[in-house]
Formats: structure tokens, C-alpha cells, sequence
């Protein structure tokens, strides 16, 4: 293989993914830093899912961290209340997430524009107050604590070994992504973002394919949401609050619509910043705000396309 | 049945909260196709800002039109910062920019005031009114007469002033208008201000009944929105019978069900809306050309 055709593969990103995740904790000081690198890919994961629905088949969704939620609480309340195993509850979760938004996405997919965006802000909603309400199985508003995760009676605690599981699941999610860019599916979502009635005229089933990646997406959002409860060993129903959910979606318009990669460096700024950056924690709102306003104004594209368009402008 | 009249008297109180608050949305909506997810925000910038200026002791009605006119600021610098420049964007573009003011107006508020539960001494007292068995606080006699008069005062400007004509022309054809010399820009402008006075008063109004915090704006902006779908988006007499429908369901809801679940009567009610009637009670259905 040339080093073009290297260059040109499009398993380049995930691949070069992949060796700084294993290349970077060289350079970590001390296990703090696998921390916010675990936290990164899980939310990164969660972007991701977001970014298959809102950068390529242009759907928005405000209620995504409900996804969360469900996943979160999955972990949570399977084990404690039923003895289910964690591993186990993990894969139920994604699978009711895959059910909910299977039965949610039916009908609100077929709305456009802002009647899609509040009604998945409405779903969002939903979902977090019945995590608050129902005090007798999530704990209400203090939330519960989460049981660690055993696998083959191996204990998967602490921070550097969720930062290997989370960075090799967002790799894994993030060559899946790609796969399924590539596939008719993919495709025809493209062609959906581009004209929706055009792509209806060219014989598309428009509506089945939304759902397709919505029920995607959906399970991305709840496996991060399962990742995040099991390594904070705590959940409360913030996980699935408004907050949370346009969180996501700054991550993802800040990193770029549409791109993967950018899912990551959206997820990677936007935590390490409030971590780094005194005033980031404190003004957190304010500048989430601010981010959304400024991007989608300035810089529509996000980062990482921006950046592409410029070294692609530079080997002309 | 006293107890039916009680939730009753609590639903219109509310529900005329919902129904400025979507009036607001329609305002913005029928100038500018734009829905505007911080008009909540504007409903808790008028209670908070009135609260915390009649605390540096300042005369309570005073300190009131002050919110209003720094609201009403507020909101055309909304306008003028966030809206003009992303002229051409998307609607998803759009509804990411109003989310965004909606979160940065939530963010400073938490930082310029604080992050505690306020509230407002009532207009008229706090004795309640006894009546057929329930009680009434008069409040919300003071909060049903204005929202009245706001829309009776709306529905003159619009129907009795060349202003009010112009605004009914960029709702009917923007570049129509235009063509006829109706200034666009200064009409949706005027649109974000109307917006954000009607959102301030009704921050200023219901502060003594629900209280107020930097974050009350989400939920308000929400069943706001909702009552704003289930009347028909873009129509003015359909605002305010959704918004009293939906203040009524939810008093219900909170006095027969659950009130832990009133606040998801609004969410609940907006995917039906949206599922089995998009067009909404008044709103007439909009058929898409290719």
C-alpha cells in the first residue's frame, strides 16, 4: 500500500485515534488525567451517536441525554433492585433505549425543524422526570449509587482501566460510524440531509432511514450513559437533564456536524476546559451559550472540518 | 365541586402565564419564522431584575417598568447580536443560536443575581377571595386582567395602526413586504422587542404566585411552546386558548393524578399535538411545496 493510498484510507482517523489513545498516557502525570481522558471518550461516544443523527442525516435532537438516562439507570437500578448483572443490564439498557426510540422516533421523525426539536426536548424532559419522580426505584433527585462493574469475576474499577475500556469502545464506535457513513444507509441519509424530497423522489424511505439512525444513535447515547454511571458509581437524574442534553449538542456543533473526529475534539474541550479553567466551571451556562452562538453564527462548519478545509486549500 | 372550582381558578392563573408566554413565541414566530427558545428567559429576566432593583430600594413599580425596559433591551440586543448576523441560516442553525441565548441569558443571570428562589409581594394583598367554596388569590385576578388587556392592546395595534399592518405583511410575505417599502429588518426587530416587554410583564406578574429563580425560565419557555402548538403556531387567538387549555390540564392533572407529574401534562401534550393534529386548533395545515 502507497502512502497515498495510506493517506486516503478512510480507516486513517480511527487508526491515528487509536495510536494517540495508546500512545498519551505516557505522558499522564498522574491518574487524574485518566480520568478526564475516560470521561472524554465516553462522552466523545455519546457525541458521536449524536453527530450520525444531527451531521448526517440532519436531524436535531434536544432529548438526547434521556438516552443517557436510560443507560445510566440501566446499570443502576438492574442490579440493585433485581440482581441482574452490570454487563448484562448494560446491554438491556442499549436494547430499551434502541425499543424507546424505536417507539418515540416513529412518530416525531416525521416532524421538521423546530416541531422535531421540541419534541425531543419534550421526550428529554420526560425522561428525566420520571428518574426524579419515581423515588423508589431511582432514589429521586439524590440519585443512587451504581454497583461495579464485574466481568468474569474481574472487578473494572478506577480510572486508568475505564480509560482503556472507554477509549477502546470509542475507537470500536467510532470505526462502526464510519461503516455505517459508507453503507446505502449512510448514503441515503446524506441524500436526505442534502434534499429530503429529492431523496423521497429517488425511491429512499425516508422515514425508515431517520428511524435506522436515530435507534443508532440512541443505543451510542445509552452505552456512554451505562459507561458514565459505572465509573462514577453514582447517577442522579442530571445525567438525563436539559442541561446535559445541550451539552451534547454544543459538543457536537463545536467539533463540527458531521464529522467523528470532530465528536471527539468537541467532547475533549468541552471537558477538559471546566476541569482546567476555573472560570470555564464557573461561568459553565454562559459559555455553553456562548460557544452555540458563536459557531453556529461564525464558524457553522465546527472545528475539525474548518481545519480540514484549510490543509485541503493548502495542497492545491 | 368546590374543589373542581380551586383547580379551575389555579389553571387560568397559569394558564394566562402560558399564554403570554406564547404570544411571545408567536409574535417573533409570525415575523420571523424563528422560534425563540429564550422567550422563557425573558419571562425570568423581568421577575429577577425586578427583584433584585426594588432590593437596592428602589419603589416597587418603579423597579418593575425598569425590568420591563431592560428586558425589552435585552431582547433587541438579542436581535441585533444573534439573529442579524446568521441571516440565511438554517432553522436548525436558528433554534441552536436561540438555545444558545437561551443557556447564556440562564448563565449570567445565575452570576449577576444568584442562584436562590425569589419572590414578589402581590399587587392587591394576600388575602385570598372566597368564592362558591374556593379560593382565589388576587393575584391572579391581577394576572388574568392584564394578560387580557395585553391582548386586547396586541390585537389594536395590529388591526388599527399602519405599524401594525406592516408586521401582518411580513408575517403574510417577507419579500412582498419588502417590495412595498415595509423595512423588514426593523419589523422583526420590533417583533423581539414586543416579545421580550410581554415576557418581562408576565415575569413581573406571576413572581408573587410561583416565585422566581435564574433557571424558571426552561419550563415556562416549554409549556409556552406548547401552549403556542396546541392553539396552531402563528396564531394569536390560538396562543391563548392553548395556553389556558394547557394551564387547565395541567391543574387538573396536579389535583386528580399526580403533582409530581404536572409539569410532564405540557411535554405529553405537545407530542400528541404534534403527532395527531400538527396544524393545532386554529392554525391552518401547511402544505409543503416542492
Amino acid at each position: 500500500m502507497s502512502l497515498r493510498n495510506l493517506l486516503e484510507n478512510r480507516l486513517l482517523p480511527p487508526i491515528a485515534v487509536a495510536a494517540v489513545f495508546v500512545s498519551i498516557p505516557w505522558f499522564f502525570p498522574s491518574a487524574y488525567y485518566y480520568r478526564i481522558g475516560a470521561l472524554v471518550f465516553i462522552f466523545a461516544l455519546a457525541v458521536a451517536g449524536l453527530n450520525l443523527l444531527m451531521g448526517f442525516a440532519g436531524q436535531v435532537s434536544l432529548g438526547h441525554a434521556g438516552f443517557l438516562g436510560i443507560g445510566a439507570y440501566s446499570v443502576a437500578i438492574g442490579p440493585a433492585h433485581f440482581g441482574v448483572p452490570s454487563w448484562l443490564c448494560l446491554f438491556a439498557g442499549a436494547a430499551l433505549s434502541a425499543a424507546v426510540a424505536f417507539l418515540v422516533g416513529r412518530p416525531i421523525l416525521r416532524l421538521k425543524g423546530h416541531y422535531l426539536a421540541v419534541a425531543t426536548l419534550g421526550f428529554g424532559l420526560l425522561v428525566a422526570i420520571v428518574l426524579t419522580n419515581e423515588a423508589s426505584l431511582t432514589g429521586g433527585p439524590d440519585g443512587m449509587t451504581v454497583p461495579r462493574l464485574t466481568v468474569f469475576g474481574w472487578s473494572v474499577r478506577g480510572s486508568v482501566i475505564w480509560y482503556w475500556v472507554a477509549g477502546a469502545t470509542f475507537v470500536v464506535g467510532f470505526v462502526l460510524a464510519l461503516n455505517v457513513m459508507q453503507s446505502p444507509t449512510g448514503r441515503a441519509l446524506q441524500a436526505i440531509h442534502d434534499s429530503e424530497i429529492a431523496a423521497r423522489v429517488l425511491g429512499i424511505d425516508v422515514a425508515r432511514k431517520k428511524l435506522t439512525i436515530f435507534i443508532i444513535s440512541a443505543v451510542y447515547a445509552s452505552v456512554a450513559g451505562s459507561y458514565l454511571a459505572l465509573f462514577n458509581g453514582h447517577v442522579t437524574p442530571d445525567v438525563a437533564g436539559f442541561l446535559r442534553s445541550i451539552e451534547l449538542v454544543a459538543m457536537v456543533v463545536l467539533g463540527g456536524m458531521g464529522s467523528i473526529l470532530g465528536s471527539l475534539v468537541g467532547a475533549g474541550l468541552l471537558v477538559v476546559l471546566p476541569q482546567t479553567l476555573t472560570i470555564f466551571h464557573e461561568y459553565e451556562q454562559a459559555l455553553l451559550g456562548l460557544i452555540l452562538i458563536v459557531f453556529m453564527i461564525f464558524l457553522r462548519r465546527g472545528i475539525v472540518p474548518s481545519i480540514a478545509a484549510i490543509i485541503s486549500g493548502w495542497r492545491k | 365541586m368546590a374543589e373542581l372550582l380551586q383547580f379551575v381558578f389555579s389553571g387560568l392563573t397559569v394558564g394566562a402565564i402560558y399564554a403570554l408566554v406564547a404570544l411571545g413565541f408567536t409574535l417573533i414566530y409570525k415575523a420571523s419564522d424563528i422560534i425563540n427558545f429564550a422567550q422563557g428567559e425573558f419571562v425570568m429576566l423581568g421577575g429577577m431584575t425586578t427583584v433584585f432593583v426594588a432590593h437596592a430600594g428602589v419603589p416597587l413599580p418603579l423597579a418593575a417598568l425598569l425590568a420591563i425596559i431592560a428586558t425589552t433591551a435585552i431582547g433587541l440586543g438579542l436581535h441585533r447580536f444573534a439573529i442579524e448576523p446568521a441571516r440565511g441560516a438554517t432553522s436548525v442553525a436558528l433554534i441552536m443560536i436561540t438555545i444558545g441565548a437561551s443557556i447564556f441569558l440562564r448563565g449570567t443571570a445565575q452570576i449577576v443575581f444568584d442562584r436562590r428562589f425569589h419572590s414578589l409581594p402581590p399587587l392587591l394583598g394576600a388575602d385570598p377571595i372566597q368564592f362558591g367554596g374556593a379560593a382565589l388569590l388576587p393575584q391572579s385576578l391581577v394576572v388574568l386582567a392584564t394578560a387580557t388587556v395585553i391582548v386586547v392592546v396586541l390585537w389594536l395595534f395590529i388591526e388599527r395602526t399602519i405599524l401594525g399592518k406592516a408586521v401582518i405583511a411580513t408575517a403574510a410575505n417577507r419579500l412582498a413586504a419588502r417590495l412595498v417599502g415595509v423595512d423588514t429588518r426593523r419589523i422583526v426587530a420590533l417583533s423581539f422587542a414586543v416579545s421580550a416587554a410581554i415576557g418581562a410583564i408576565a415575569g413581573v406578574l406571576i413572581t408573587p404566585i410561583t416565585l422566581t429563580s435564574y433557571d424558571a425560565g426552561t419550563l415556562l419557555a416549554l409549556k409556552g411552546f406548547a401552549a403556542a402548538m396546541l392553539g396552531g403556531i402563528g396564531s394569536a387567538p390560538g396562543a391563548v386558548v392553548g395556553g389556558l387549555l394547557i394551564g387547565m390540564f395541567e391543574a387538573l392533572a396536579a389535583g386528580y393524578l399526580s403533582s409530581n407529574y404536572k409539569d410532564a401534562v405540557a411535554f405529553l401534550i405537545i407530542l400528541v399535538v404534534l403527532v395527531a393534529i400538527p396544524q393545532g386548533l386554529f392554525g391552518r395545515a401547511k402544505i409543503e411545496r416542492v
